[in-house]
């Protein structure tokens, strides 16, 4: 076919680590058409962004290509001439990454930062070109889009810097744009934005992309085509409607099934039950900054309350007033009806017990220096007084409680394990203390769809045997609706709504929860289209939120 | 004239550049690899051919060279067997490295550069002349042995075997080597102090140039062995240096660490006494301080030097303390240390069992490089006369002693070599560590080549 972009044959790329090179990538074929977009997805490992990487004909350090062919628009790029391929970045391919905030020159303005690509490839003029940035930035709807263009990185919002990025990669009109992960970071309310603007720019000018990501919903908002790619092998191909309705290998309807894990629901609360935590009329402050205005809740036993909101609304701020990190300004915390001391350091030994965390990032939640038996190991000798072989004993049965056998993971390394292995270990960590209630924070945001779903699994059981309470703190609306009992939505350091689950996701609701509700993708290739006709484009992400204050 | 000599070889180079890759890429039916070779590149690679050339052609010269002539080409042909010998044995080194060990240390070896392989041989040469420079006595062997033994036991009872057998292992080797050097007796053919017959021998021990063979490496202008006095130097510097970093490291790390666990209050005033400390010159302080140190220590010249290595070692710590301050602010947000402190642990664990095992890389890179400076300030303190004092032999002293020697370069090279080699010792040492340190840093930032 003629209008075929990229055509890539038996792909083959390998990574050097401790002396040898391993594949990364055995043998992949990908088209690309002129004005199409081709969903990646595939759990971390998978080799998605080597992929989106090498369709530029470019690999990262310790990496190489070592057979096959990327050709664009006719061009091999695996023997092109250095001076080719810069004819070719960033004029003809562009590249979004994930995080726009590490992807921009703090140093230099958006606008600066933007023109860079069209007088280098002497596209366009400098003025000419500030000018089409203006417009593009009015075209991705960023607010004041002939002022914004002058503030530097960090005085613009993540949301509003992921556009600014797609602006930069549009500059030159480029005929391929490479999405890695583009929203992943973003709260859903902005994250819906974000899919909108691109999806209407790559369609006005017919550019064709490559939109990595790993979830599922918004990949079928963004491509015409889907790929799904497993440890370095493609599974399955399909347009996004056939693969939405009809997968057709076990891996793929595995990662269409995830979503279902639903818990069934608890008998309500008994009234007048002493809760196992409650929050009064908590008011926190970082310094001057009032971040917490008269939070209240209670959490009873056994149960689950998650507590959702979008970053900045106050969340982990909460479970810090909870632990004692921030000693909130006024109002109590009480454990079991007794109220605690409110700064952690005037707390008793048993009173800390009580309270463990669960951490978002496994990476940095767990010492990098220190053995598995060791991190399991301390709480359980520093609580429980056990030590030798009593402890490595109580050791070995934590371990097999979050389903790791402890004869092969006592002596290992954090860095030895994978991303879900980790979180185990740091739900281990917070078991040997033994505690009646257990904060979550955010512990399945990092992680793949089927490992979070595992981890989930591991709580819902672990709280049954165990008759744990939790506090659920996520921005992801379908972990709340597998796992908990109870909601609390946050909204700028105040509870705007909670209750019950099943209330909760039944309307009326505060307009807030609505918006939070209406923001998360489905696997519905029209859901991004029906939202967008119900609300209209300018009542959806930061605009909303912005009316409703 | 000499512009235009520079500006021929320019363009000259540009030229032969151009040639070069044509060449290659003819040769080559086009490869990426000449293809794309910037002209920038290809003029780096004519120049470093035209300097390699230039080195053949006057090593040649230089070997051939007879009479008064010859001279003019001595620390140039010292510089170049020099770098091949130190190659040659940096090599031999790393394959050795590779034959024996254990698996993961035959893996380090294998991905060493030739740098850090010859980096860390000089390092184990220079502990290994300090250490047994004089006779070994059997009390030390005794001493060390029951240590040793202690240690293993201490660590047995903690109930770690195999870190025991490890330490016992050690142990063991040392002892063999020292009772090895009891009977082969000590590296250095005299005493440090003690005046011999002949002074001012010539250094090279060739009769005909003045040197004299029972001396290889000559004698200053008393008599004193110039190559006793290089190994006893080795145990009175590295070892004066190493006893001051460890305690700058001490000071410095500890505080550090402390202030960045506690913050607050004690952060301020112990950052603001150290700023105050770092805006004093560094040498001119110590120079000062030691001034006032001689008038205590008053004769007790071993006084001086316990004085001269608190004072560098406090001036030190000040560097300690901003890196260690630093390294350790990074490490205190992390969510373990977090979840240490929500687990009511005490400052000591915080401190010595969750933080100081995550600052280990860059403080222990950190202490190959005070090393050197420490080191250096010492060299220099003992040249301006302040330093360790005589008789005690020091290379600093020695290059002061022998320094009016320099000027006999242009027609007496042996003669001037006496200064140098004390010099020559401190620069060796400096750059071996250097090396190694640069390659540890390189390991620890995780940069793959």
């Amino acid at each position: 076919m003629s209008d075929l972009l990229v055509k890539i044959r038996d792909l083959k790329i390998e990574g050097r680590s401790d002396e040898i090179w391993n594949p990364i990538i055995n043998g992949i074929d990908l088209d690309l058409h002129k004005g199409e977009v081709l969903g990646l997805i595939g759990e971390s490992g998978a080799g998605k962004s080597t992929v989106g990487l090498a369709s530029m004909g470019f690999t990262r350090d310790g990496v190489r290509i070592s057979g096959g062919s990327v050709e664009f628009d006719g061009i091999d790029l695996l023997t092109a001439s250095a001076a080719v391929k810069r004819g070719l970045l960033g004029k003809r391919i562009a590249y979004v990454a994930q995080s726009a905030a590490a992807s921009f020159n703090p140093a230099h303005k958006l606008l600066d930062q933007h023109t860079e690509g069209p007088v280098q490839h002497g596209v366009m003029s400098k003025g000419d070109s500030e000018k089409d940035g203006m417009e593009l930035y009015r075209k991705l709807r960023l607010p004041d889009p002939d002022s914004i263009g002058f503030r530097y990185p960090h005085q613009v919002s993540g949301g509003q810097l992921q556009r600014a990025m797609t602006a930069m990669a549009m500059a030159c009109r480029p005929d391929l744009i490479i999405f890695d992960e583009p929203t992943t970071a973003l709260d859903v309310t902005t994250q819906i934005e974000v899919l909108a603007s691109i999806r209407e720019i790559v369609e006005e000018y017919n550019t064709a992309a490559i939109y990595i990501t790993h979830d599922l919903a918004v990949v079928a908002q963004m491509a015409d085509r889907i790929k799904v790619l497993l440890k370095g092998d493609e599974v399955e191909e399909a347009d996004t409607r056939t693969m939405l309705s009809d997968p057709q290998e076990d891996y793929t309807k595995s990662l269409w099934a995830v979503r279902e894990f639903q818990r069934p629901a608890k008998p309500a609360v008994i009234t007048g039950a002493t809760p196992v935590v409650a929050v009064k009329n908590v008011t926190a402050a970082y310094g001057k900054i009032p971040v917490l205005h008269d939070v209240s809740f209670d959490i009873h036993e056994g149960r689950t309350v998650a507590v959702v909101g979008e970053s900045g609304s106050g969340k982990s701020t909460t479970a810090r007033c909870i632990t004692g990190l921030l000693p909130p300004k006024q109002g109590v915390i009480e454990f079991d009806g007794t109220p605690m001391p409110l700064d952690y350091r005037k707390r008793t030994k048993d009173q800390l017990r009580q309270a463990q965390m669960i951490y978002q990032m496994a990476d940095t939640a767990l010492n990098p220096r220190k053995s598995i038996g060791e991190i399991i190991g301390r709480p359980v000798q520093f609580y429980g007084g056990l030590s030798g072989k009593a402890k490595r004993r109580r050791v070995d049965e934590l371990l097999d409680q979050i389903e790791l056998p402890g004869d092969q993971y006592h002596d290992r390394l954090p860095s030895e394990l994978s991303g879900g292995q980790k979180q185990r270990i740091g739900i281990a960590r917070a078991l040997a203390a033994e505690p009646k209630f257990i904060i979550c924070d955010e512990v399945t945001s990092a992680l793949d769809q089927l490992v979070a779903e595992g981890i989930l699994r591991l709580l819902a059981r672990l709280q049954d045997e165990l008759k744990l309470s939790y506090m659920f703190i996520t921005h992801d609306l379908a972990t709340v609706r597998s796992i908990a009992d109870e909601v609390v939505v946050m909204k700028d350091g105040k509870v705007v709504e909670q209750g019950p689950k099943n209330e909760m996701f039944t309307p009326p609701h505060h307009p807030y929860t609505d918006l939070l509700l209406s923001s998360v993708p489905e696997m519905d290739p029209d859901w991004l289209d029906k939202v967008l006709a119900d609300r209209g484009v300018d009542n959806i992400g930061d605009a909303a939120v912005g009316k409703m204050n | 004239m000499t512009v235009l000599y520079i500006a021929l070889m320019i363009v000259g180079c540009v030229g032969l550049g151009w040639v070069f890759r044509f060449t290659g890429q003819r040769i080559s039916d086009n490869a990426p690899y000449f293809r794309d070779m910037g002209l920038g590149s290809a003029f780096g690679f004519a120049l470093g051919m035209v300097v390699l050339l230039w080195v053949v052609v006057t090593y040649y010269r230089g070997i051939t060279a007879e009479g008064q002539d010859a001279n003019k080409y001595f620390f140039f042909l010292v510089a170049v067997h020099g770098l091949i010998a130190f190659s040659v044995l940096a090599y031999f080194f790393r394959v050795l490295g590779t034959l024996i060990g254990s698996e993961g240390s035959k893996k380090v070896f294998r991905n060493m550069p030739l740098t850090a392989s010859f980096g860390i041989v000089i390092i184990l040469a220079y502990a290994f002349v300090s250490l047994f420079a004089g006779q070994i006595s059997v009390t030390t062997i005794v001493i060390v042995g029951v240590i040793g033994l202690i240690i293993a036991e201490i660590v047995r009872a903690g109930g770690d075997g195999d870190a025991a057998k490890g330490i016992g292992a050690a142990f063991g080797i040392a002892i063999v080597i020292m009772i090895v050097m009891f009977f082969v007796g000590p590296l250095a053919p005299y005493g440090q102090e003690e005046v011999l017959a002949k002074a001012n021998v010539v250094p090279g021990g060739n009769p005909a140039m003045g040197g004299d063979p029972e001396f290889p490496l000559g004698t200053d202008q008393i008599g004193r062995d110039i190559l006793s006095r290089l190994i006893y130097g080795a145990q009175n510097t590295v070892g004066i240096a190493f006893a001051t970093t460890v305690l700058s490291f001490l000071i410095g790390g500890s505080l550090g660490l402390l202030a960045a666990t506690l913050g607050g209050w004690l952060d301020q005033v112990v950052s603001r006494a150290v700023d105050v400390l770092m805006a004093i010159p560094a040498l001119i302080f110590a120079l000062l301080l030691m001034t006032i140190a001689s008038a205590w220590a008053g004769s007790e010249k071993w006084l001086l030097t316990v004085f001269m290595v608190i004072i560098i070692a406090v001036i030190d710590s000040t560097r300690v303390f901003r890196l260690s301050r630093a390294v350790g602010l990074n490490i205190v947000v992390m969510d373990y240390i977090e979840a240490a402190k929500l687990r009511g642990e005490g400052l000591s664990y915080l401190i010595f069992r969750e933080i100081l095992p995550n600052a280990t890389a860059p403080l222990l890179a950190e202490f190959g490089l005070r090393f050197c400076f420490v080191f250096l300030t010492i060299a220099s303190l003992s040249f301006l006369g302040v330093g360790i004092q005589p008789p005690l032999a020091d290379w600093g002293t020695m290059v002061k002693d022998l320094a009016q020697f320099i000027n006999f370069a242009a027609f007496a090279p042996q003669v001037a070599s006496a200064p140098l080699l004390a010099a020559g010792a401190i620069a060796l040492l400096t750059v071996a560590v250097n090396f190694v340190v640069d390659w540890m840093l390189h390991k620890s930032s995780g940069l793959k080549e």
